[in-house]
């Protein structure tokens, strides 16, 4: 008894002694990223492979404007070599503390690892004029939604990729060939949803949030109207009768909402309208299996060419 | 560095029309391989456009003051080339967005403004507030705009923010919190020097606009300074402490003048320069699961009293916080559970007074915009602690958007002295502009 114990001790420890000297070289060259939400880290997870660990504060299923600045964050955020932000005021309301705590001068903003994904992407809704809050919650900076069109992934894995480089001179060459490597194959795919999509091009869509524009305008589609009546402004009764008189009018049937709104409201609509919901996901990791920048427009894609037809 | 920019900008969209004139020009000659060798290029140009106004609005938003010429360049681009709409449509909305926001002739010297906001802090009340002559407890006023805090918040260089609001009651002006913050010390220090909320407990931290109730405590009236609490002018050190199993551990030190609290919620007094006061505060954390968390802090805070030069009050905190929010519904439903223990020793004549108070609070998120709270209060009095102070509330908050608040607070007090009061409170808070977030 005393024997096989001390045989399964040492099996145990010899495992062990093997796994750490393993881990540890490899280790200690990772890059440490921390991504403000789970798009950024899948772009940096194409781009950065297995030389950096990359984790996301926000979960895919929740809504990136009002993410809890929870401590346990701070120690992600204390070892980080780089944060990426999504940026254009999205993480306004909980990234600033957090950054301020985590006594990591390293990803202070404007510091060398601290990224704006959104200096390398295509924004879109860029008030002109004068803002104010009567217009509801808006971005005066533009639409911060804006990973949902593959290009700007294209881009915003480019931007990375160079970052990476920049920390990590090294590996450079590394993550260049991953880009590279990252671009061909969201070309092809590229090509196939372009190719899904293209029999409904122009059709008419309603969303929940303003979180939609960069996908409709790489796919074709047409918004036309919002659920919320200004942005972060939860449905009114006028609102709601308004847009069914429009959405009939326009013939638009499918309204696509983000997972984390209350479904009441697009139910009704689409029962008055006899059109469909249609629960969309703007984040890689809203659903368990959508684990991926790709597998994101696979499914979003897969819904509306569902839904289209269904709603002829 | 900006007009290096501006000018390969206008480079390419000069350089726009002579590729299109290829394009034109190409299918007749060599056929459909070089229609996508052209889109292929437009496709290039148009990611470098893109590449190039980000750039541009880093550069704006990094606050360095721009160039004067930057938005009458953005203008001249766009009558230079029709090809491509939307990056143009783009660029002049960033431009006219810089005439906007720099509004002073398009010099940007505004960008390095400050994030000014203000919260107004209404409130209305209704009903027998009478206090005995001994209690500690100020009355509200039947109608009062109790509060405008003025915000000023920026980062002032690489190494350090800054964070300044000051409160204007009905008559007079107090600078509630204004420091620095050094941000990028070594060995994750984190550094703060000015005038603070100590790190005393939970609700000695926070504004009014931030409370779950409309007015504070009995507990923190009685013993913590009341509305203003332990805010003094001095120096804070804070850390986080490795510690195993995803906790969060962060040890908090401060030294302060001495001042805290007025009148009858006075806590210390600095009768003499070596009259510091000192806070001391431990807070670890640990997510339960992604939507449950749980928060435990424990205080220490020592300095002399109003009494006289020679005599110190040490008072000890023990706070607890229960926090659920279940991330796929996390703008609908939400509970907090709080409790905050307090102990007080006073030294005075004739003999030193123990006194001991708490509170428990929960408040539940029903809807997007409506919450419901609940608070029990029992707390001695630090210059008389066997007197002892009890009472209840029930608070309903509505919430029109994120920027502004009703509340009602219905509030039950039975004072030590047998005396009851029944208050109906009512309260409008109101945000202008970009106040930034707060700590968890």
């Amino acid at each position: 008894m005393k024997k096989k114990q001390s045989r399964r001790l040492f099996c145990m420890g010899s495992v062990c002694l093997l796994a750490f000297s393993l881990a540890v070289p490899a280790h200690a060259k990772k890059l440490n990223v921390v991504t403000a939400t789970t798009d950024m880290a899948a772009l940096a997870q194409e781009v950065g492979g297995d030389r950096i660990s990359v984790e996301s504060i926000a979960k895919g299923y929740q809504d990136p404007h009002f993410v809890e600045a929870k401590p346990s964050f701070l120690l992600k955020l204390r070892q980080a070599d780089l944060l990426i932000v999504v940026g254009l005021q999205l993480e306004i309301g909980w990234l600033p503390p957090l950054i301020t705590q985590s006594g990591n001068a390293r990803i202070q903003v404007g510091a060398n690892g601290y990224l704006d994904a959104s200096q390398f992407a295509e924004i879109l809704d860029i008030p002109t004029g004068t803002v104010t809050r009567a217009m509801g919650d808006v971005h005066p900076l533009g639409n911060p939604h804006y990973w949902l069109d593959p290009d700007n992934g294209r881009r915003i894995a480019k931007g990375i990729a160079g970052k990476l480089g920049d920390l990590d001179p090294t590996d450079a060459s590394y993550f260049q060939e991953r880009y590279q490597d990252f671009d061909k194959r969201l070309s092809a795919a590229e090509q196939k949803w372009d190719a899904e999509m293209k029999p409904f091009h122009g059709r008419k869509v309603v969303t929940y949030h303003n979180s939609f524009p960069n996908f409709a305008k790489h796919f074709g589609l047409n918004v036309i109207g919002y659920v919320e009546p200004r942005p972060g402004i939860p449905p009114t009764p006028s609102h709601t009768i308004e847009l069914i008189g429009f959405m009939k009018r326009e013939n638009c049937k499918v309204i696509l909402v983000e997972p984390y709104f209350d479904l009441k409201t697009p139910n009704s609509i689409a029962r008055e309208t006899g059109g469909k919901v249609v629960q969309y996901l703007p984040s890689v990791g809203g659903e368990k299996d959508v684990t991926d920048y790709f597998k994101l427009f696979d499914y979003d894609i897969g819904l509306l060419t569902q839904a289209f037809p269904a709603t002829q | 560095m900006k007009t290096k920019i501006i000018w390969a900008g206008i480079a390419i969209f000069s350089a726009i029309p002579l590729w299109a004139q290829q394009a034109d020009s190409s299918p007749s000659s060599n056929g459909a391989p070089d229609v996508a060798a052209m889109q292929q290029q437009i496709r290039d140009l148009q990611d470098r456009l893109i590449l190039l106004e980000g750039q541009v609005r880093m550069l704006k938003g990094a606050q360095q003051p721009a160039p004067p010429a930057a938005p009458a360049q953005g203008a001249v681009a766009p009558s230079a080339t029709p090809a491509p709409e939307v990056p143009v449509a783009a660029v002049t909305a960033t431009s006219d967005q810089n005439i906007s926001l720099g509004g002073a002739g398009g010099s940007a010297a505004k960008a390095l403004n400050p994030d000014i906001s203000v919260i107004g802090d209404f409130i209305g009340a209704a009903g027998n507030g009478t206090v005995p002559p001994l209690a500690q407890q100020t009355p509200f006023s039947a109608l009062q705009m109790h509060e405008s805090e003025v915000g000023l918040q920026a980062i002032i260089d690489p190494y350090a923010r800054g964070d300044f609001f000051i409160s204007f009651g009905e008559e007079g002006v107090d600078l509630e919190e204004g420091y620095i913050t050094f941000t990028a010390l070594p060995k994750s220090f984190v550094v703060k020097v000015g005038k603070m909320r100590s790190a005393f407990g939970k609700v000695n931290t926070m504004h009014n606009h931030v409370l779950p109730w409309i007015d504070r405590p009995l507990a923190t009236t009685n013993l913590v300074g009341g509305e203003d609490g332990i805010d003094d002018a001095g120096v804070s050190i804070q850390r986080i402490i490795p510690a195993p199993k995803g906790i969060f551990l962060e040890a908090t030190g401060q030294a302060f003048r001495g001042d805290s609290g007025e009148g009858p919620q006075s806590v210390f007094k600095s009768w003499q320069r070596s009259n510091v006061s000192t806070v001391a505060h431990l807070r670890s954390y640990k997510d339960v699961n992604e939507s449950t968390n749980v928060d435990i802090g424990l205080s220490y805070a020592r300095g002399y009293n109003d009494f006289g030069p020679d005599f110190l009050t040490n008072l000890y905190g023990v706070d607890a916080t229960l926090r659920w929010k279940p991330l796929r519904r996390s703008i609908y439903h939400s509970f907090i559970g709080r409790g905050e223990l307090f102990w007080s020793q006073r030294q005075q004549l004739p003999v030193e007074q123990k006194a001991f108070g708490f509170y428990t609070s929960a408040d539940y998120q029903l809807g997007r915009r409506w919450f419901l709270g609940g608070r029990f209060d029992r707390s001695g009095r630090s210059q008389f602690g066997n007197l002892t102070d009890q009472g209840g509330s029930a608070v309903l908050t509505y919430w029109p958007s994120e920027f502004s608040q009703v509340r009602g607070q219905y509030r039950y007090t039975n004072y030590a002295e047998g005396r009851s009061a029944n208050e109906l409170l009512l309260q409008l808070i109101f945000s202008l502009g970009a106040h930034g977030a707060h700590p968890f």
